[in-house]
C-alpha cells in the first residue's frame, strides 16, 4: 500500500467515523466535537487531492468558525439539561427507509456512470500555487457568484441578527 | 491506486449518514450538523472531480458551498435561540404551531 492509499484510509475513517458518531451522541456537545473529527478529516482529504487553499479554509471556516458559533449556542440554551430527553424521533423505519433508498439510487448511478466517465487527466507539472489559482478564477471568471456571495452572507448576518435579538428595541 | 471512485463512494457515504441524522434526530442542533456532514460530502465530491480534470471550477464552486454552509448556521442558529426563547424547547416535533 503507497503512503496515498494510507493516507486516504485514516482521513476517510475520520470523516465517516466521526459522522456516524455525530448522529448518534446523545448528548449536543458530543456530537459538535465528533463533527469537528470528521471535518478534520475532510481537510485532510482536501489536502490529499492538492487543494491546499480549501484545506485552510476549511480548518479556519469551518472548525475555527461555525463549530464554535455551534458551541456558543449549544452552551447558551444549556442543551445538557435536554441530553436526559429522548434524543430520536420514531421515525427509524421511514429514516432507514428513505436513506436506503436514496443509498440504492446512488449506488446505481455510480455503478453505471463510473465505467464511463472520461479518463483523468495527468497533471501538467508545477504550474502556480493552487491560492493563486484559485484567486484568478474568482476574480475574473466567477466575480458575480463572488460578489453575489458577499451580499449573501451579509443578508444572513444582519438577518441572524435579527432572529437572535427578538423583539424588544 | 485511490482514484475518483473511492472519493466518490465516501461521498455518497458521508450523505446518507447526514440525511439519516436529519431524519432520525429530534435535536434541531443536532439536525444542523447533519446538514453540515451533507454540505461536506457535496465538497468532497467537488473537489474529487477538480482532481480528476486538473480544473479548478470544482474548488471555487465547494467555496461557494461553504460560504451558504455559513450563512445557513448562521441564520438557523438565529432561528433557534428565538425558537427557544418563545417555547423554551429545542426538540423538533414539539414546534408543531402549523400542524393541523
Amino acid at each position: 500500500m503507497t503512503l496515498d492509499a494510507v493516507f486516504f484510509w485514516a482521513f476517510a475513517l475520520l470523516t465517516l467515523g466521526g459522522g456516524v458518531l455525530t448522529i448518534l451522541s446523545r448528548s449536543a456537545v458530543h456530537s459538535a466535537v465528533w463533527l469537528i473529527v470528521s471535518l478534520l478529516g475532510t481537510a485532510g482529504l482536501f489536502l490529499l487531492q492538492k487543494a491546499e487553499f480549501l484545506f485552510a479554509v476549511q480548518i479556519i471556516l469551518y472548525v475555527g468558525g461555525i463549530m464554535v458559533l455551534f458551541l456558543f449556542v449549544i452552551m447558551l440554551v444549556n442543551l445538557d439539561q435536554h441530553a436526559a430527553e429522548r434524543q430520536f424521533n420514531g421515525q427509524w423505519w421511514l429514516g432507514g427507509a428513505a436513506v436506503a433508498l436514496v443509498g440504492v439510487e446512488m449506488a446505481y448511478f455510480f455503478w453505471k456512470g463510473l465505467p464511463s466517465l472520461p479518463p483523468a487527466v495527468a497533471t501538467a507539472g508545477e504550474i502556480a500555487g493552487n491560492t493563486e489559482r484559485i484567486a484568478d478564477l474568482l476574480f475574473t471568471d466567477y466575480l458575480v457568484p463572488f460578489e453575489v456571495a458577499s451580499i449573501l452572507l451579509l443578508v444572513a448576518v444582519v438577518g441572524s441578527v435579527l432572529m437572535a435579538r427578538g423583539r424588544q428595541a | 491506486m485511490i482514484g475518483t471512485g473511492h472519493y466518490l463512494v465516501l461521498s455518497i457515504a458521508l450523505l446518507l449518514i447526514g440525511t439519516l441524522g436529519v431524519l432520525v434526530r429530534r435535536n434541531i442542533v443536532v439536525i444542523l450538523m447533519s446538514i453540515e456532514l451533507i454540505l461536506n460530502a457535496v465538497n468532497i465530491n467537488l473537489v474529487a472531480f477538480s482532481d480528476r480534470f486538473q480544473k479548478l471550477d470544482g474548488q471555487v464552486f465547494a467555496i461557494f458551498v461553504i460560504t451558504v454552509a455559513v450563512a445557513e448556521a448562521a441564520v438557523g442558529l438565529g432561528i433557534l435561540i428565538a425558537l427557544f426563547r418563545n417555547k423554551e424547547t429545542v426538540n423538533a416535533d414539539e414546534v408543531n404551531l402549523l400542524r393541523w
